[in-house]
Order: C-alpha cells, then sequence, then structure tokens
C-alpha cells in the first residue's frame, strides 16, 4: 500500500535484549521523567484569585452604555435586533417625557431591552450594527444560574453602572475598551 | 482459677463453638469463615502453651494460606446452600457410623490416659523459635527430613500436574 | 491475685496504644492528601488547594463527605459478612503497628517507657501473619456484596496476596539468617551498631519492595480494584464510610508497610552518622522517631511516586512475575546468604 505521508515507522519485533528484559532500568527510566516534571511550571491559573487577561477583541456579555453625563445611548432604533443573527435581542421602545432629559440622551429611548443569553452566539453584530454606542461586547463571562428564565437579561443587569453616582464601578465595567469618537 | 484458666476454657469453649457451627452451617463460605475461628482458638492455645512461634505459623499457613485457598475455591465455584446436592439416607447412615466409632476412639483413649496435669502452662519452651529448631535439627532430624522429602514430591507432583500436557 | 499486674504499665501501654492509633490514622488521612498532592505535581497540576491553606483541610472534608453520603447495603447479600468485611480489612491494617519499634526508651515520670507496644520474640512473623489475615476483609466484602466484578476482585486479592507472600517470606528468611533475630527491636539495635541491613541485603531489599507493592494492592499491581475492567473492583457495593474503610486500611497498610521496610532494611529509628550513645536518652528516642517518620515519609513518596508512573500490569504477567521470577530470585538470593553466612563463619 502506498504510504500517505513520509512518518510511517516500521515497529520493532526484534526479541526483547537482557537489559529490557530486566525491567528495572526501564522503570527507574520513567520515573525518572515523572520525577523531572516535579520541577515543571505549572500551566494551572488559580481562577478566581488569579485571572487570565482577556484578548482585546474577546467578545463577553453585552453591555448598555451611557454617555459621560449619565444619559443612556440607547435610541430603541433596532438595528441590532435586525443585526442579530441568533434572534436573541427583543426591545420596546417609547417616547422621552419632558423631564427625563437627564435620564435619557435622545427623544426615543429602550422602555424594555432584553437579551437572551441562551440564544445570544456573543458575534458582535450588535455592537457593529448600533449607530450610537449604545451596545458592546464587555470582557466577561455570562455567569452559570440555575433556572433558563435568569438568562434572559433585562435593562436593569446589561447597563453600565451611573458614571457620575457610582464613577469606579463605571470604570471597571468600561473595562479597557478604547474610546470611540463621539457620535452626533 | 487463674488467669490462664480462664483464658483457656474461654478460647476451649470458643474453638469447640465454632467448630460445631462451621459443621451445622449450610453455606460453605460460612463453615469456612467458621473453620478460621478455629483456628483463630487453636492458635490461642498455642500461646497459652509458650509456643509463640507455633501460634503464628498455625496462623500464617491455616488461616492465612490454606483457608484463603479453600475460600477461593468456593466462591469460584459459587457453592451455595441451595446448590448442595441431596444426600441420601445411606450416606447418612455411614456417616454417623464412622464418625461415632471415631469418637469412641476418642473417648477410650482418653479414659485410659492418667489425669495428671493436662497441660503445662507457661513452663515449657519447646515451643519457642530457638529450642524449636534445635529439637527439629536434632532429636527429630529423620523425620522433619522424612516430611521434607513428602513435601518436596508433592511438590514436584503439583508442577507436573500443572503443567501444560 | 488474679489480676496481679503492674497497673501504671497499663496505662502506659494503652496510651502508647491509642498514640499510635490515632497517630496512623491521621498520618494515613494526610497520605490521602499527600497522594492527591503528588499525583497533581507529577502532572503538572496543581492539586486541592481549596479546603483551608494549601487544601491541609482536605482530606477533613473527605472524610466528612463519606460519613454523610447514604448507606447502600445491596439486596441478597450477606448483611453482617458485608459491614464485617471493611472492619476487617481497618482492623488487621492497624494490629500490625502493634510490634514495631517506633522509637527507643524515652524517660517519663521517672519510668522507663518503651515506644513499643509489645516487644515479642517473634516479631516479624507476627507482622507477616497479620497480613496474612489482610486478605480476607477484601475477600469477605467481595463475596458478600453479591457482584461478579466484586467477587472477581476479591478472587483477584486473594490470589494476587497468596503469591506475592511466598516470595516475601523467602527474602524475610535471608534476612533473619542475617540477624539471627526475629524480634523488631533486636533487628534495630544491630543495625543501630552496625550498617543497615540493605546493605547486606540489597536483592532482599528489592523483593520485599516488590511484594509489598503486591501486598498493598498498589499499582502497578492494583489489580483487585482495576477500574477499566471491574469497575470499582472488591468495593464495587460499597457505599458510605465503609468504602472509606476500604480506602483509609489501603492507606495504612501502605504506612505500615513503609515503616516495617525502614525498621527492617533502613535501620528504624536509627539515626544516621549520629552515635545515639552521645545523647540524653529522651533527646535520641525524640530524634529517633523523627528519624524513623522521615525514612517513612520517603517510602510513602516511592509508592505513590511509582502508582503515577507504571502502569497496570496485565492478570497473567503479574503471575508469572510472581511465581517464575520473584520465588526463584527469592530462593537464589536466600542460598547465596546461606553460602556467605556459612563461608564466613567458618
Amino acid at each position: 500500500m502506498q504510504a500517505l505521508t513520509n512518518r510511517i515507522s516500521q515497529v520493532s519485533r526484534k526479541p526483547m535484549s537482557l537489559w529490557e528484559r530486566l525491567y528495572l532500568p526501564a522503570i527507574f527510566k520513567g520515573m525518572m521523567i515523572t520525577f523531572s516534571h516535579i520541577f515543571k511550571k505549572k500551566p494551572t491559573i488559580n481562577y478566581p484569585e488569579k485571572k487570565r487577561p482577556f484578548s482585546p477583541v474577546f467578545r463577553g456579555l453585552q453591555i448598555l452604555n451611557r454617555d459621560e453625563e449619565g444619559r443612556e445611548n440607547c435610541t430603541a432604533c433596532g438595528l441590532c435586533a435586525v443585526a442579530c443573527p441568533a434572534e436573541a435581542i427583543t426591545m420596546e421602545a417609547a417616547e422621552r417625557q419632558p423631564g427625563e432629559e437627564h435620564l435619557y440622551r435622545e427623544e426615543k429611548y429602550a422602555a424594555k431591552y432584553e437579551i437572551n443569553m441562551l440564544r445570544c452566539i456573543f458575534c458582535g453584530l450588535c455592537e457593529e450594527a448600533c449607530p450610537k454606542d449604545a451596545i458592546y461586547l464587555s470582557e466577561t463571562f455570562t455567569p452559570a444560574d440555575y433556572q433558563r428564565k435568569q438568562f434572559i437579561y433585562n435593562k436593569s443587569e446589561l447597563l453600565i453602572p451611573h458614571p457620575k453616582e457610582n464613577p469606579e464601578e463605571y470604570k471597571k465595567a468600561l473595562g479597557n475598551r478604547p474610546v470611540k469618537a463621539e457620535v452626533k | 482459677m487463674n488467669i490462664t484458666t480462664i483464658l483457656f476454657i474461654l478460647l476451649s469453649a470458643m474453638a469447640a463453638g465454632s467448630a460445631i457451627m462451621m459443621l451445622l452451617n449450610k453455606n460453605p463460605v460460612k463453615s469456612i469463615l467458621w473453620l478460621i475461628v478455629v483456628f483463630f482458638a487453636i492458635s490461642g492455645h498455642y500461646v497459652l502453651l509458650n509456643a509463640q512461634f507455633l501460634a503464628v505459623v498455625n496462623i500464617i499457613v491455616y488461616a492465612g494460606a490454606i483457608m484463603v485457598l479453600f475460600l477461593f475455591v468456593v466462591m469460584l465455584m459459587n457453592l451455595n446452600a441451595d446448590s448442595e446436592p441431596a444426600k441420601n439416607y445411606r450416606l447418612h447412615l455411614i456417616g454417623v457410623i464412622s464418625g461415632g466409632s471415631l469418637l469412641l476412639v476418642l473417648v477410650s483413649a482418653l479414659m485410659k490416659m492418667e489425669m495428671q496435669q493436662p497441660v503445662q502452662m507457661k513452663i515449657g519452651d519447646a515451643g519457642l523459635i530457638a529450642n524449636l529448631g534445635r529439637t527439629l535439627f536434632t532429636d527429630y532430624v529423620v523425620p522433619f527430613e522424612i516430611s521434607s522429602v513428602l513435601f518436596l514430591s508433592a511438590m514436584v507432583g503439583a508442577v507436573v500436574i500443572g503443567k501444560k500436557d | 491475685m488474679l489480676l496481679a499486674v503492674d497497673l501504671a504499665l497499663i496505662i502506659e501501654k494503652l496510651v502508647l496504644i491509642i498514640v499510635v492509633v490515632m497517630a496512623s490514622l491521621v498520618i494515613a488521612m494526610y497520605t490521602t492528601f499527600a497522594e492527591r498532592k503528588v499525583a497533581a505535581v507529577l502532572q503538572d497540576r496543581r492539586g486541592p488547594n481549596r479546603a483551608g491553606p494549601f487544601g491541609l483541610l482536605q482530606p477533613l472534608a473527605d472524610g466528612l463527605k463519606l460519613f454523610f453520603k447514604e448507606e447502600i447495603i445491596p439486596n441478597f447479600s450477606s448483611k453482617f459478612l458485608f459491614v464485617l468485611g471493611p472492619g476487617l480489612a481497618m482492623l488487621t491494617a492497624m494490629m500490625t503497628s502493634a510490634v514495631i519499634p517506633w522509637g527507643d526508651k524515652v524517660e517519663l515520670f521517672g519510668r522507663n517507657i518503651s515506644l513499643q507496644i509489645a516487644d515479642i520474640n517473634i516479631g516479624i512473623l507476627y507482622v507477616f501473619g497479620v497480613v496474612s489475615m489482610g486478605v480476607y476483609g477484601i475477600m469477605i466484602g467481595s463475596w458478600a456484596s453479591n457482584n461478579k466484578y466484586s467477587l472477581l476482585g476479591g478472587l483477584r486479592a486473594a490470589s494476587q496476596i497468596i503469591s506475592y507472600e511466598l516470595a516475601m517470606g523467602i527474602s524475610l528468611i535471608a534476612l533473619l539468617m542475617v540477624t539471627g533475630t526475629l524480634s523488631l527491636k533486636e533487628m534495630v539495635v544491630q543495625q543501630q551498631s552496625g550498617y543497615w541491613n540493605i546493605v547486606y541485603q540489597p536483592l532482599g531489599f528489592l523483593i520485599f519492595l516488590i511484594c509489598s507493592f503486591a501486598e498493598c494492592n498498589r499499582t502497578p499491581f492494583d489489580l483487585p480494584e482495576a477500574e477499566s475492567e471491574l469497575i470499582g473492583g472488591y468495593h464495587t457495593e460499597y457505599s458510605s464510610m465503609k468504602l472509606g474503610f476500604y480506602l483509609f486500611s489501603e492507606y495504612i497498610n501502605m504506612f505500615i508497610s513503609s515503616v516495617i521496610m525502614a525498621t527492617l532494611f533502613f535501620g528504624g529509628y536509627d539515626i544516621p552518622f549520629v552515635d545515639e550513645t552521645t545523647l540524653t536518652a529522651n533527646t535520641a528516642a525524640i530524634l529517633g522517631v523523627l528519624a524513623l517518620m522521615a525514612k517513612v515519609v520517603c517510602f510513602i513518596f516511592l509508592f505513590m511516586w511509582v502508582r503515577w508512573t507504571i502502569p497496570r500490569f496485565r492478570y497473567d504477567q503479574l503471575m508469572y512475575l510472581g511465581w517464575r521470577i520473584m520465588i526463584p530470585l527469592a530462593l537464589f538470593n536466600m542460598l547465596v546468604t546461606g553460602g556467605v553466612i556459612l563461608y564466613f563463619n567458618k
């Protein structure tokens, strides 16, 4: 038969020499190999104490963004929902009432915004589709849960902390994401 | 009534009781386990006779090796109480006669014996390993060697039987 | 007097027994932990490090888990024997420690207390007898489980232990010819003044070491519980603390056989390159116990090191090694030893 690669090596069927039949030298060799592993560096990272740094292009849990005054960016245009290949995003729009200018940046906002994390494939198309820089994928995982309905994240779970009231949390949630130019 | 006598009575009761249990048990595995208890009681007697070497060898050889082999075979054949073949009436009769005559011989021999000191507790030192070895290789060297030849022939026989064709 | 015995002696021995039993239990507990750590280190992993500092409370957590698990006793099994099995395994594992000299004498409250529970003149034979009893725990438990895998595991354990006991006994006979005594204490005293027995009996030690691996059912001889073909082997049907007893007795056996090997071949509580007579009795005793423990730790590490290096034997290879290699080697060793002794004593 024609060999597919040139890496084939024939198995040696020679009878074992006395040295090999003694068996103990081979055992000793094997034990030396395992012993040398004691001094090797361990690749394991102690997870909760130490975290492996994510790559800058890592796509994790979605976050609904605010501007620097703490107003929600989202205008409920629905482009993210249209772009979503997994159809994980649903939203309901509402009109901004007078006196709510400090809450929402523009006249229309998302009264309800839900992402089903069991459907989401973390492709990042919502982030690319968003004209207002209102949604982006952060550097965290979706935490485990006991019930399916817990995986449908609503606005309260998705919104970034308020930059004025809770600046540290805001910084943390923002991560080391390069700040995009303000879209007007 | 000193402590040796109490121990002697306890061990004897244990030996006799477990021997009876061994005979009465329908399940062969449990019979073997009772037999092991008998060996332990007998080893206890050896210790009382200041023959520790014999006691330990009794445990190593009989309880530790031979009984393990018995148990091994019984477990491998999976003998149970229900797979025991039904013995017929004649076999029962023969068993009673032969056992009874053995009992008769034993009892008559014991009756003839003079009852002085039945056992020499804690004073004999023939069971200690050094004395035992010396006795075996001086006074009893001929029977010892004969029995060793017997064992050798048994071993050769076992090898011959165990060999493939 | 019916019980004319020294009360202080009884108290002393009782305390010693309790200390030895507790110590071997604790050591066995931490051996399970060490096993997991050593396995991890040899495989470039970290091992248990969550419970307590460095995971030191892990054995407690394991024990607690075993205690709170549900007790399952299979139907159609002999209940008494099913419970007796692990109990016997544990009992025989603990009994051996009675004749081991843990150290020299200590002076306490004006009394000379020997750190040995019983110095009987057939010490090593006693150990041998108890070890030969050890197989019953496994056999009874496996039979009472009424499970074919258990039974096969038990049968394997029985035939394996009997096969390797012979070679072990013969290698011991060669050692006894050198030392001329059966008492473990005597042997240690001899090694304190002279060389360690390993110098006189290197081949005997090798045979003894391999046989004690087999007697402890450790890899590469762990066929009684070969999980790839026998599920769990003899303890397939066991759960809860009864399973814990089986696992525990394995570790106690490992500890005890390490102690025996250290005592027989490596001088026991003898501190290497130190003359004990120059020290005071108490320091010598304490240092001696520490020296023995250091030797034991090395042996336990060896047990684990081998376990995580060498794959399991096939059963026919095991029998071949036991009967066709170990026993002739041990006989050869005995003959050579006898010949040399005869030559030099002329």
